[in-house]
């Protein structure tokens, strides 16, 4: 019998699990791997792949747009478009990301105040907070926790293709004028409207030039799925802290010293891998686009020898 | 307190100097100003240091990688896609918790796990790899001529790298290097939000940024007055590599010089 009953939180998965105090060895192991906690983290990366599948397209929507904005003949629009791109150079990212966290929670926040509750008198700011009326909490303060936590994702999910979408405008806006002047030319020649060259002509031939920074631009993604954990979201960074960190007798059937360098030891080498993974499908991709192509890449498959009968097949 | 007084009391809090207690209410314009400046103190340490530092070692793991025998170059190679191919923050979290844990085997390792040392070391491992990845690329594209021109004139060995390969990788490596450069002082920020402990409240730039966003819940002034600090350390740091830069190109003439051109920074 044990002094302190234990709470259990989820039956374990295996059968040998269920008095942790007399195992030992690779049993132990596969058994506090498998706790509910641990769970939890195994979802967390699952939390990160989704952050990076969301992330991407959106950013690269958010880039395009940025792109074509600073290319546009309205000064106003061309202007936003700029600096748009220009205003994530020279200040450090984790500056924005923290910084957007707020602003869009709190930009949210008042616009549903000022449609909610328009008659409301006093100052939003009042010294050192920041006050709102009750219906204009987002999240509503009786919803459940995961609507708390869904909101926390999307506000990451924004910040994240806002920053990355101006890396992405930076990378479009280039390979937009890489793509020759003289095809351009040929689309007016042939009596197309500038909307119909740029969507004809000149956005589906900007991809092969975008390719290599794009390819850049998802490595840094990857990169940049820790800082989540700044943004209060519950990610691997934050269960490493959690897991790893010593546990006593009293609070866990599965007592340890200070794991959380073996824990990280572990994201390290999950992103080290991830990193190797991307690099091997994006040289396919690169390679798979540029057949065929004028460029130097797609002229130096055409002379390799064994390519053209890969290619018959 | 006036504006001076602030200055006074808050200059070098960031080192431990003047007044203690930080501000805790009716937070002025002046006094965030002064803080965050004084936190830049540290963001400037551990760029400096880790750039001169690393760029000895970025040219020899630069050489290492480019060296026909295996034993010198898969351990070069290894050593940059470790990385080069992590997050920094996660290596900040490693390298932290690694010194932690050695503390406790000797206390000759109690430094390590203080940010002025611990992560000046990880900084400093990292601008490497990254350095040593864009020396090698220039390395690599040296031109033919160059090398023939030098074999041409009797030269050889250590006088053919210290006269003729070695300023010219410099020349080639340097548009890219100097981002590096500016890349490295804008990670330098995630050091306090990383396990480092700011002790005593002694942290950089962001770290009081922070502390007002969270105090004020109004990001709107302290994150731009960060900013501006950045901004103007950027124009230095382009100036001063700018400089390096135009000496690298002296020899060539005006239209073959490479220009520092300045890309958007990149997360690691």
């Amino acid at each position: 019998m044990r002094a302190i009953p234990r709470q259990k939180t989820r039956p374990a998965i295996f059968s040998y699990c269920s008095d942790p105090a007399i195992l030992e060895g690779f049993q132990w192991l596969s058994c506090y791997l498998t706790t509910g906690k641990h769970m939890g983290f195994y979802l967390s990366f699952g939390t990160v792949l989704l952050l990076l599948a969301i992330t991407a397209p959106l950013a690269l929507a958010f880039g395009f747009f940025g792109a074509s904005a600073a290319r546009s003949r309205i000064a106003p629009l061309a202007i936003f478009g700029k600096g748009y791109i220009a205003i994530v150079r020279g200040v450090p990212d984790i500056a924005f990301f923290l910084f957007f966290v707020i602003a869009l929670d709190q930009g949210i926040e008042w616009l549903r105040h000022k449609v909610k509750c328009s008659d409301w008198d006093e100052p939003i700011r009042q010294g050192n907070d920041f006050v709102v009326c009750q219906i204009a909490k987002m999240p509503l303060n009786d919803s459940p926790q995961w609507v708390h936590e869904a909101y926390g994702f999307s506000l990451a999910v924004l910040t994240f293709a806002i920053v990355f979408g101006a890396f992405a405008a930076n990378v479009l806006f280039g390979a937009m004028r890489a793509v020759p002047r003289a095809q351009i030319e040929t689309a007016e020649a042939y009596g197309m409207s500038p909307r119909q060259s740029f969507w004809r002509v000149l956005v589906p031939q900007m991809w092969v030039y975008a390719l290599p920074g794009l390819s850049n631009l998802w490595m840094v993604l990857i990169k940049a799925t820790p800082l989540l954990f700044l943004l209060g979201v519950e990610d691997i960074v934050y269960w490493a802290r959690e897991l790893g960190g010593s546990k006593t007798e009293r609070f866990t059937d599965f007592p340890h010293g200070d794991w959380r360098m073996w824990y990280f030891l572990a994201l390290l080498i999950f992103y080290l891998a991830f990193t190797k993974v991307s690099e091997l499908v994006l040289a396919r991709i690169s390679r798979r686009l540029s057949k065929g192509q004028a460029t130097l890449a797609g002229e130096a498959q055409r002379k390799e020898p064994g390519t053209a009968a890969e290619a018959t097949t | 307190m006036s504006c001076f007084e602030t200055l006074q009391a808050y200059a070098f809090r960031s080192l431990g100097y003047g007044e203690r207690l930080l501000p805790r209410s009716d937070f002025t314009l002046c006094e965030q100003f002064v803080l965050i400046g004084s936190g830049l103190i540290w963001n400037v340490y551990f760029g400096v240091i880790a750039i001169v530092t690393g760029f000895f070692f970025a040219n020899a793991l630069a050489m290492a990688k480019n060296s026909p025998r295996r034993w010198l170059r898969s351990p070069a190679n290894g050593f940059i896609f470790v990385f080069r191919g992590s997050p920094l923050f996660i290596q900040f979290f490693f390298a932290y918790f690694l010194f932690l844990s050695l503390k406790s085997v000797s206390p000759i390792f109690d430094p390590l796990s203080a940010a002025w040392l611990g992560a000046l070391i990880v900084l400093f491992l990292n601008t490497s790899a990254y350095s040593a990845e864009i020396f090698y690329g220039a390395l690599r594209s040296i031109p033919k001529g160059d090398i023939e021109a030098a074999d041409a004139y009797g030269l050889s060995g250590w006088h053919r790298f210290r006269r003729v390969i070695w300023p010219t990788m410099m020349r080639l490596a340097w548009p890219a290097y100097t981002n590096e450069a500016i890349f490295l002082f804008h990670a330098t920020t995630l050091v306090y939000f990383s396990g480092f402990p700011a002790w005593r409240q002694k942290g950089d730039a962001l770290y009081y940024a922070n502390y007002f966003a969270d105090k004020t819940f109004n990001p709107f002034v302290p994150y731009p007055i960060l900013a501006f600090y950045f901004i103007l350390l950027t124009l230095v740091i382009i100036a001063v590599f700018g400089a390096i830069n135009t000496r690298l190109n002296r020899h060539l003439p005006q239209e073959r010089r490479t220009k520092v051109r300045f890309k958007p920074q990149m997360i690691r």
